[in-house]
């Protein structure tokens, strides 16, 4: 059985990581890379965290 | 997959990660990362200085972890920032040190993702029998490090959640052995008297209780990995403490009946050397259900550990990009998923790599060797905190009592550790130490030029008292 599951392993892997090159590919050619890098860090900090603690 | 994008690339014009986690996700995180050390490592302090010195370490370096958990637990409730200890170097203590810490951060966890591939792959093997070869032990490792990358990849509530369930498992499977061996009743299963003598209890002395160190930090290392979902949780001065504080309490409560289990089952040259000590308890009470609960506990155990590993190093290395301590490419989120998912597939390769070439023993050496320096920078960044901002001056979700008690004790296990690990790894943590001295050398001469000054520090805190 485990024999099985190692071989399902390395097909999943393979699988797997092809999704998510091909999904890297796909974000990084229909973004902008302005847009995938904007996030700066403590600018939601300012906005939800206003509260009194 | 693609609608989604496509009409995500219409609308979303800036993109950060998603505030949508909670206490118990931050529980998930600390928790699933550090309680394969229970299945695994803790056992190996057992070697080095007898049963009673693997009690008296659990409990030392529980006040090690204690230390860790309360200054970590203010010092984020105020720092809410992915990166956690990275973030906090960079406001308080200054870019260089940040760097190193971030890169404390990144080799703890990259390593500890490897040592739990290795070991699911050890544990399947020793399992399968003939005909399990090389081929189909590296598919093992393969899947694990690369599902979970996928995983990471989709979300971080998919991801967290999964561990809260599979942590969740592999604890109550502790507390089953525990009332399964009837612990109210020494001589009918358990037999700590027989198996923990005074002649034997410490073997090599109070030498070996020193010794020791090097091997139980693994009881808790990677609570303090809580603090990379600062950015994710909706209320980070409130769910990070109760997050990390109950992680801790779970854990000593787990330790301690982890050693109890396995101090009454088996002899310490036994338990001080077998990969196992839990599963092989299982064994030893002669019940294939216990055995075969306590097998699917193991594989979990080291999922959840995994899994919030490629979590915390991938948010590491995504917040030294968004800083330009590197190439500002790292800070890339997904516009659909909200995940930094150039950071986790970057670190797919390396984590692959070691798993393939490296042991369970390097490994686990060096993720506790960064996690101690990573530590040692906690006890300091705490005082010089307290210093510049002192209690009043800065809203803190969380402030920790008796300081600078807890830090100071936090420095002085981090020394003893550092000579328990010389004693046995000694070249390992001279390496190390050349390595990141090499690195401070090239931020400080080359990277550093390419930092923004201004942007790094995003905190609205007033003037540090002294400047």
């Amino acid at each position: 059985m485990w024999i099985t599951i190692a071989n399902i392993g390395w097909v999943l892997s393979a699988a797997l990581l092809l999704w998510m090159l091909y999904d890297w590919f796909r974000v990084d050619t229909s973004y902008s890379e302005a847009t995938l890098t904007s996030s700066r860090e403590g600018e939601i900090e300012g906005v939800q965290e206003s509260h009194k603690v | 997959m693609s609608n989604a994008t496509a009409s995500a690339a219409d609308t979303v014009k800036k993109v950060s990660l998603l505030r949508i986690l909670g206490p118990g996700h931050v529980w998930a995180l600390g928790v699933g990362i550090v309680l394969v050390g229970e299945y695994t490592g803790w056992n190996f302090a057992v070697d080095k200085g007898g049963t009673l010195a693997a009690l008296i370490i659990c409990w030392v370096i529980g006040l090690l972890y204690t230390s860790v958990a309360m200054i970590d637990s203010e010092v984020t409730s105020t720092v809410a920032a992915a990166g956690g200890q990275y973030a906090q170097a960079k406001h308080i203590v200054g870019p260089l040190m940040a760097f190193n810490v971030a890169l404390y951060l990144v080799f703890a966890y990259t390593m500890l993702e490897v040592s739990n591939a290795i070991l699911i792959a050890d544990t399947v093997k020793a399992y399968a029998g003939d005909g399990f070869s090389d081929w189909h032990y590296k598919g093992i490792i393969a899947i694990v490090i690369v599902g979970l990358a996928a995983l990471n990849y989709r979300g971080v509530l998919m991801t967290l959640n999964v561990n809260f369930v599979i942590t969740a498992i592999a604890y109550l499977a502790i507390i089953v052995l525990f009332f399964s061996v009837q612990p109210w009743s020494q001589g009918t299963i358990l037999k700590l008297n027989e198996m923990v003598t005074p002649e034997n209890a410490l073997p090599y002395g109070w030498i070996g209780v020193i010794a020791a160190f090097h091997w139980g930090i693994w009881f808790y290392l990677g609570i303090e990995g809580t603090t990379q979902a600062a950015e994710e949780v909706r209320s980070p001065s409130r769910s990070l403490p109760y997050g990390t504080m109950a992680g801790m309490i779970t854990l000593l409560i787990g330790a301690s009946l982890t050693w109890y289990i396995c101090a009454s089952l088996m002899p310490w040259q036994y338990l001080g050397f077998t990969y196992y000590p839990l599963l092989d308890a299982g064994k030893l009470t002669g019940s294939a259900l216990l055995e075969n609960m306590m097998f699917t506990a193991t594989i979990l155990a080291a999922l959840a550990s995994a899994n919030g590993c490629i979590n915390d190093a991938a948010r590491a290395w995504f917040s030294l990009g968004r800083d330009r301590y590197l190439p500002p490419w790292f800070s890339a989120v997904h516009p659909v998923y909200r995940t930094p998912y150039r950071s986790i597939i970057f670190l797919v390769p390396i984590a692959l790599a070691f798993a393939f070439i490296a042991n369970l023993g390097q490994a686990i050496t060096f993720s506790i060797l960064s996690g101690v320096l990573h530590y040692t920078f906690m006890s300091v960044n705490i005082m010089m905190f307290r210093n510049k901002w002192p209690l009043g001056t800065i809203q803190r979700g969380y402030t920790h009592p008796f300081h600078p008690l807890p830090a100071i004790i936090l420095l002085a296990l981090c020394v003893v550790t550092y000579f328990a690990i010389f004693l046995g790894y000694g070249a390992q943590l001279t390496a190390m130490v050349v390595f990141y001295i090499i690195m401070s050398l090239w931020f400080h001469f080359y990277r550093y030029r390419y930092v923004k000054r201004g942007d790094q520090f995003t905190m609205p805190w007033p003037k540090p008292r002294g400047y």
